[in-house]
Formats: structure tokens, sequence, C-alpha cells
């Protein structure tokens, strides 16, 4: 009896948690799949098996092709300009004075503030007529922007956005990651009379880099996800030329209940997701490995 | 030599002045326009000293809506979404660290694989299903799915690995139970752990729109970024003074704890983003 007992505990005290897991996030993944081979408007009563179908009108439907590939800029673009801003922040503020570290403060302070606030207020600052960007563009003699207004600003506006968020949690992780370079190495650089530079490119580079590529990884991973300012600021307009893969998702399953085709479009970021949390884990992996 | 030094720390000075500018003006502004008269928004140039400060534009914001209803909402959802973690994570974390049994290994992955499942993929099936079982537009909806957390059995894990084996030998030997053990050993042992997790935790869901825009549909239910968020389509024009009161609503508090326990927050953001 009280063997049983042993044996059983460590199942009891995961049991609650595991049930959160499966019931919320496993078992929905293998519906939704299951959901992308049917047609479904959500009131009828049948599920009709189509196969490969949902699959096949996504490839030939040009709005879902059009936000697979606002997807892909956004993220391009949003993770490359914020990891170079990063690293370049985290080699200058990496210091303990207080100054440094008000200055850390600020431009984390994003990070933590709802995106709705976020959302709001830049659509605020980039509202066409009365914004502040654009009164600060004809201070400096620049010509004015649309921003969201137009099709050719509209993502790129969003891009500007997202790097204003996230800038600030990524250098500070980078500034974790450059203070657990040990100090030795610099010290060692400086007697063989090695330049800044030098040993940046010998040095901090090369034990920086695993933080940089888990840092693209989950910046990738969190721009395909993008939905918050996307909805409160464009609706994925104007002309669907800021619609993404999650906000082509919601519509389609929200406002216009076809959920096969919707879950199709699911099972598409399910992939693409897939294929970078598999790069994540080699990489956590590998850096355990080295330790 | 000397001129050149001070230009570069002048050059310093002023390059880190304009990123806190960057930074801070937004806020700045938000807090501007949100004490502003309707005419004072819609003025160009910008005005950036209101007249008058108006302070009833927050009363405004509040009244626009039943927003002591979203506040109570946000308030029940956050805490108990921040109770049930902690009953489900700290068991769930100790048996992993402290136990070894069939399947272990498996049922980490499987956890850990959780972790990367985001709330925008799964929203549509979960939908179905919480339609299915009538709680749609209810707080469980907005809680049930959080109520365990897949990062933070992985952290607690970690940290209740540090714990010496002899402490807890120690304890046995005293005929404490493996709950006592928990409660009154661990829990306390890895209290900053916990509390970092607490706090991220909080930011997460207090902050949380996606969720609770797709699971509601009613203002029973609705949580305070969603309500705010409707400040957009007010009737009759874009009002953004009120609409920025509103944001403050949502901002100060986070602001004002983001000031006093700056240390803690960046810790708790950071420590989840490396591991």
């Amino acid at each position: 009896m009280n063997h049983l007992w042993m044996t059983l505990r460590p199942y009891t005290m995961i049991a609650p948690a595991l049930l959160v897991f499966l019931l919320f996030f496993i078992y929905p993944i293998g519906y939704m799949v299951y959901l992308s081979f049917h047609d479904w408007n959500f009131i009828s009563p049948d599920k009709n098996f189509v196969g490969m179908n949902n699959y096949r009108a996504l490839y030939d439907h040009p709005e879902f092709l059009q936000s697979v590939e606002n997807t892909v800029i956004f993220t391009l673009l949003s993770v490359v300009i914020t990891t170079v801003i990063a690293l370049l922040l985290a080699l200058w503020i990496n210091k303990p004075t207080k100054l440094y570290g008000f200055v850390q403060g600020a431009i984390f302070s994003p990070h933590i503030i709802s995106l709705v606030s976020i959302a709001m207020l830049w659509m605020w600052l980039m509202d066409p007529q009365y914004g502040l960007l654009n009164w600060l563009l004809e201070l400096f003699g620049l010509p004015q922007s649309e921003w969201l207004a137009s099709p050719d600003t509209a993502l790129y506006s969003l891009v500007i956005v997202a790097i204003w968020k996230s800038v600030g949690f990524n250098t500070l992780i980078l500034i974790a990651g450059l203070q657990s370079i040990p100090s030795y190495l610099y010290e060692a650089a400086e007697l063989d009379q090695s330049s800044t530079f030098t040993s940046f490119l010998k040095i901090t580079l090369p034990l920086i880099s695993p933080t940089l590529f888990f840092l693209v990884i989950i910046n990738v991973i969190s721009s395909f996800q993008v939905f918050e300012t996307i909805d409160i600021m464009t609706q994925g307009g104007p002309l669907n030329s800021t619609s993404t893969l999650v906000y082509f998702i919601y519509e389609y399953g929200f406002r216009f209940f076809q959920l096969g085709y919707a879950s199709a479009a699911g099972v598409v970021l399910l992939i693409v997701l897939s294929i970078f949390t598999v790069l994540y884990f080699l990489l956590v992996s590998r850096r355990v490995h080295y330790q | 030599m000397r001129i050149h030094q001070l230009f570069l720390k002048l050059l310093n000075v002023t390059s880190l002045v304009l990123i806190i500018l960057i930074f801070a003006t937004p806020f700045v502004w938000m807090a501007v326009t949100s004490v502003k008269s309707l005419s004072e928004t819609i003025t160009f140039p910008p005005v950036w000293i209101p007249e008058t400060i108006r302070f009833e534009n927050f009363t405004l914001a509040w009244e626009s809506g039943p927003f002591f209803r979203y506040l109570v909402n946000s308030l029940i959802v956050t805490f108990s979404i921040l109770i049930l973690q902690f009953l489900t994570i700290v068991p769930a974390a100790y048996a992993f660290a402290r136990y070894q049994f069939f399947a272990d290994r498996t049922l980490f992955a499987l956890t850990m694989i959780t972790l990367m499942i985001p709330t925008q993929l799964i929203f549509l099936p979960v939908y179905l299903q919480f339609s299915s079982w009538g709680i749609l537009d209810t707080h469980l909806a907005l809680i049930l799915p959080f109520a365990a957390n897949a990062f933070g059995i992985f952290m607690l894990r970690q940290s209740f690995k540090q714990v010496p084996e002899e402490l807890l030998e120690a304890a046995r030997l005293d005929q404490a139970s493996e709950w006592k053990i928990i409660y009154k050993i661990m829990v306390p042992m890895a209290k900053p752990t916990i509390i970092t997790l607490l706090l991220f935790s909080f930011i997460t869901h207090w902050n949380d729109y996606f969720w609770p825009l797709v699971m509601t549909t009613s203002d029973s239910s609705r949580t305070l970024p969603v309500g705010i968020a409707a400040l957009t389509n007010v009737e009759g024009g874009v009002a953004w003074h009120i609409m920025m009161a509103g944001n403050m609503i949502l901002v100060v508090p986070i602001l004002i704890m983001f000031f006093f326990a700056q240390r803690q927050i960046i810790r708790a953001f950071v420590y989840t983003g490396v591991k």
C-alpha cells in the first residue's frame, strides 16, 4: 500500500499542471489539425471532410498570401533592426553607474506596459493631421508621412512600434550576456595591446553569439504572433497592407466563421513556429552541453 | 587632447539624453494629452502646455463605460491565475526536481513543449471547446488555460534542485511529510524565484488583451485592457484626450510599480527571457 503511494505520488503532484497543458494546449493543437481537413461554419451540425481543399484554397487566396508576406516582412525588419540596435546599445550602456541604470530602466519601460496602451499612444503620435511625429518631421524640415493611413507606410509604422517596444528588453538580455563574459579575457587582450575593435571581434562577439541567436529566435517567434497593435491600430488595413497570419486566422475564424479554413491557416503558423522551436531547443541543448 | 576628451564626454551624455527622450516623450505626451481639452488636441503645431489642466477627463473616460466592472474583472482574473499557478507549479516543480519516476523525462518534455505554444495559435480550438462547455464569456474562460505555467515549472525546478539533499533527509528523519517539506523548506528557500515568477505572471495577465478579447462577448467578464481599447470607437469622432486619460489609468499603476521595484521587475523579465 505504502509502496503503491510512493510510486503514484509524483504523478499526483504533476497531474494538475499536466491536465491544464493537455486540455488547453496539446489537445487544441490536435483539434485544429483535425478541423483544417473539414468544412465547418460553427452553426451547422456537420463537419464535412474536405481533405486538402482548405490548404489548396489558402494557396490560391491573395489575401492569405499577402498576410504571409506581411508577416515575413514585419518579422525580418523588426527582428534584424531590434537586434542590431540592442547590441549597439548593450555595448554602450553596459556600465554600473546610476545614469546608465536610469537609461536601462527607461528603455525597458515599454516592455511592461500593456500593448493596448502602446498601440493607442502610437496611433496618436502617428496621427497624420495632429500627431507629434509629423510635427517633429516638419520641425526638421522633412516631408510629413501618412503613417498608418497609407498602405505604403502602415506596415513600416508597425515595425517602428515593435522596435520601440522590444529594444530595451533585448538590450538588457544582451547586457546580462555581456556581464557573464569573464573579465580576465579582456585583461589578457589588453596585455597583448589589441585594439578595442579586435577584442570585440575576437572575444565579445563569439561569446555573446549564443545569446544573440537565442534572442533572434525568440524575437522571430514573438513577431509571428503579432496581433494587438494590428487589431487596435489598423485592423489589417489599409487595403490589407498590415494583415498578418494571426490576424488572418482571427478574421476568418471570428468574423466569417470559416473554421476549417482558419484552422488550415493555423496549421501553417504551427509549422513555421515548430521549425523555430526545434532550432531553439537545439540551441538550448547545445548551450547546456558546453557548460 | 583634453578638449577632445571633453567633446567625447559631451557627445556621450547628449546621446544618452536623446535616448531617454525617445522613450520618455511618448509617455509624457500621453500625460499631457490626458489633461487637455478637445480643441487643444486638434491644433497643429501641437500644444505642449494646456491652458487649464482638465482632470475631469479621467472621470469622463472612467464613466464612458462600466470601468469599475472591468477593473474588478481584471483583479479577479489576474489574482485567480496567480493563486492557481502557485498551487500547480510548486508540486509539479518539486516532483520533476526531486523524484525519479516512470516517463518523467517524457512528461517534462511535454511540459516544455507547451512553453512554445502561443495563445495566438490555439485560441480558435479552445474557443470552440469552451463554447461546447458553455463557459465562454465567463471568468473561467480567462483563467483556466493559465492555471499552470510551463515556464514556472522549469524555473522552480532549477531552484528546487539546488536545495541540499541533507536538509530533506534531516526533515524526513523528523517524520516530516512531503507536503510539509515542500511548503516549510522548499518554498521558503525558493522565495526569490517564486516572487520573480509571480511578478512576471501578474504583469503578463494584467496587460493581456488578446485572450479576453476573443473569449468575452459582454461587459460582465471583460477586463480593463479590452475596455480601454474600446475607447477608440467612441461615437462622435476620435477623442484623443479621453483615450489618453483612459490609458493613463492602465499605465500609471504599472509605471509606479516599476519605479519602486525596477530591479526585481527587470530581473523577472531578463531571467525569464534568458533562462
